[in-house]
């Protein structure tokens, strides 16, 4: 996106005064259900919208506004501050409620991540590869074992994050119907009234018991969260629900969305096959153009602040779209076209700021792994369906496919 | 080209040690950026300049040309 601004961005423009386009909810994709929402990606870096209640927002797309509001102190990730911009009901009503660390600001967030931050360093990361690929491998080895066709979320890419954040948040595995199906309630923008808070209170009743049963000396993220001795059981709860929704939902959507992505540009896939040494750079260039965040990060301004040559005051909120940005033709030429071999690495998929994803060293690992052990394995991966009759999930926070059948 | 990181600004993101991983690491308990060399020579300017620009909470300082021993 140009950062030439259009007549309509300047210091005059106001958030409450004049016609603001509706963002919709599901965020329905135009032709290419790659591309950003078209109804959340505009010409101009920053725009006025409004919201599904009716409250205006800024939507911002350009790459250098995003990373600033990111980044600036001047905007709060704490959603109890008025004017917070909420995608969606669900989220409104889950404010002020034991708020995990997205949705808290320094120092209270600080204090909460540095807890967790141990846990993902690059080189102890690197260290659970070996495991990974094991999941990797025998998960796959499930999959063929029952034969082609298959679909791929339900056999594959949902299963391998689930597997890796139980074992290292000490979550059972044999639950993960229970928990997976919390989760995309949770998930759901379309999900009625009451059916996300009481997802969230029954997730954090069952990692509360679960917490309670756990040993200090266990060796599991969640045992360490309880022998620390610092933190009350909401805390603990409120945290281990954002790792463990993050650390299966997230991954799994990248997975099926990746596969598919190699599928609808085979040579690159080729490429891939070829030379696997270029997979550790070809999954930054699927999670820049995948981005499956993809209806923007909200944040609050707490002060005046100009981006762009928009006054946004304080109290408004502004949405971050992760997607746009990451296509920003200045940072990204030709950003709408995949190119595995593109140093991509400057993207906002993981967000930016102090908020940046916590997991995305594992996140990194597990793509890496999972995608170049499916190319290797199955040379032959093709869809079973046609294209045309695939089905995203629109409706849902984090993007991706609802099933992708697929053949070897 | 000299180099200094901020322990205050960082948030253990761990981008630097991925990207430069001769210059940059990350503390045991916490992921807190530690700096190896402070003078990366030549080769190395490249990746620490990725490095600088990819660091979430621009815990990264970078001095090029005047500073002292450059």
């Amino acid at each position: 996106m140009s950062q030439s601004t259009s007549p309509s961005s300047s210091l005059s423009a106001s958030l409450s005064t004049g016609q603001a386009d509706l963002l919709t909810m599901p965020a329905d994709r135009g032709g290419c259900p790659f591309d950003p929402p078209p109804s959340y990606r505009k010409e101009a870096s920053v725009s006025r919208v409004s919201l599904w209640d009716g409250s205006p927002c800024w939507l911002l797309n350009g790459y250098r506004e995003v990373r600033t509001a990111l980044t600036d102190r001047r905007f709060s990730a704490d959603a109890r501050h008025p004017g917070f911009p909420f995608l969606t009901p669900g989220r409104r009503e889950l404010v002020g409620d034991n708020p995990s660390f997205i949705r808290l600001d320094d120092p209270e967030h600080s204090r909460l991540r540095k807890m967790l931050t141990g846990d993902f360093l690059i080189k102890r990361v690197e260290a659970m590869r070996p495991g990974i690929q094991r999941i990797v491998d025998e998960t796959l080895d499930a999959m063929l074992a029952k034969g082609s066709p298959a679909d791929l979320v339900a056999e594959f890419a949902l299963p391998v994050p689930s597997l890796v954040i139980c074992d290292l948040l000490g979550v059972p595995y044999e639950d993960h119907e229970f928990f997976q199906r919390q989760s995309k309630l949770l998930l759901d923008a379309t999900s009625p009234a009451g059916t996300v808070r009481q997802a969230v209170d029954e997730l954090e009743q069952y990692l509360t018991a679960l917490a309670a049963r756990i040993g200090a000396d266990d060796e599991s993220i969640l045992g360490r969260l309880v022998a620390r001795g610092d933190l009350t059981s909401d805390e603990i709860a409120s945290n281990a629900l954002l790792l463990l929704i993050a650390g299966h939902e997230t991954t799994a959507n990248m997975t099926s969305l990746s596969t598919l992505a190699l599928l609808r540009n085979p040579e690159q896939a080729d490429r891939l096959r070829a030379d696997p040494s270029l997979i550790r750079g070809a999954v930054e260039e699927l999670l820049r153009y995948l981005t499956i965040v993809h209806t923007g990060l909200p944040r609050v301004a707490l002060e005046d602040v100009e981006l762009d040559g928009v006054l946004i005051r304080a109290g408004e909120g502004v949405l971050c779209m992760l997607s746009t940005a990451n296509r920003d033709e200045e940072l990204f030429a030709a950003g709408s076209e995949l190119d595995v071999e593109r140093d991509a690495r400057r993207h906002l998929a993981f967000g930016f700021g102090v908020h940046q994803c916590l997991g995305q060293p594992l996140a990194r690992a597990e793509l890496q792994i999972a995608l170049e052990t499916l190319l290797r394995r199955l040379p032959e991966l093709r869809l079973a369906v046609p294209f045309e009759e695939l089905s995203f999930r629109t409706e849902t926070i984090v993007y991706g496919l609802r099933a992708l059948p697929i053949a070897w | 080209m000299h180099v200094t990181v901020d322990q205050n600004r960082c948030c253990s993101s761990g981008q630097c040690v991925l990207t430069a991983p001769t210059v940059f690491d990350q503390s045991e308990e916490d992921g807190l950026v530690l700096l190896l060399q402070d003078e990366p020579a030549e080769a190395l300017h490249p990746q620490v300049r990725t490095a600088a620009a990819i660091c979430p909470s621009g815990a990264i300082s970078l001095t090029v040309g005047q500073a002292v021993g450059a």
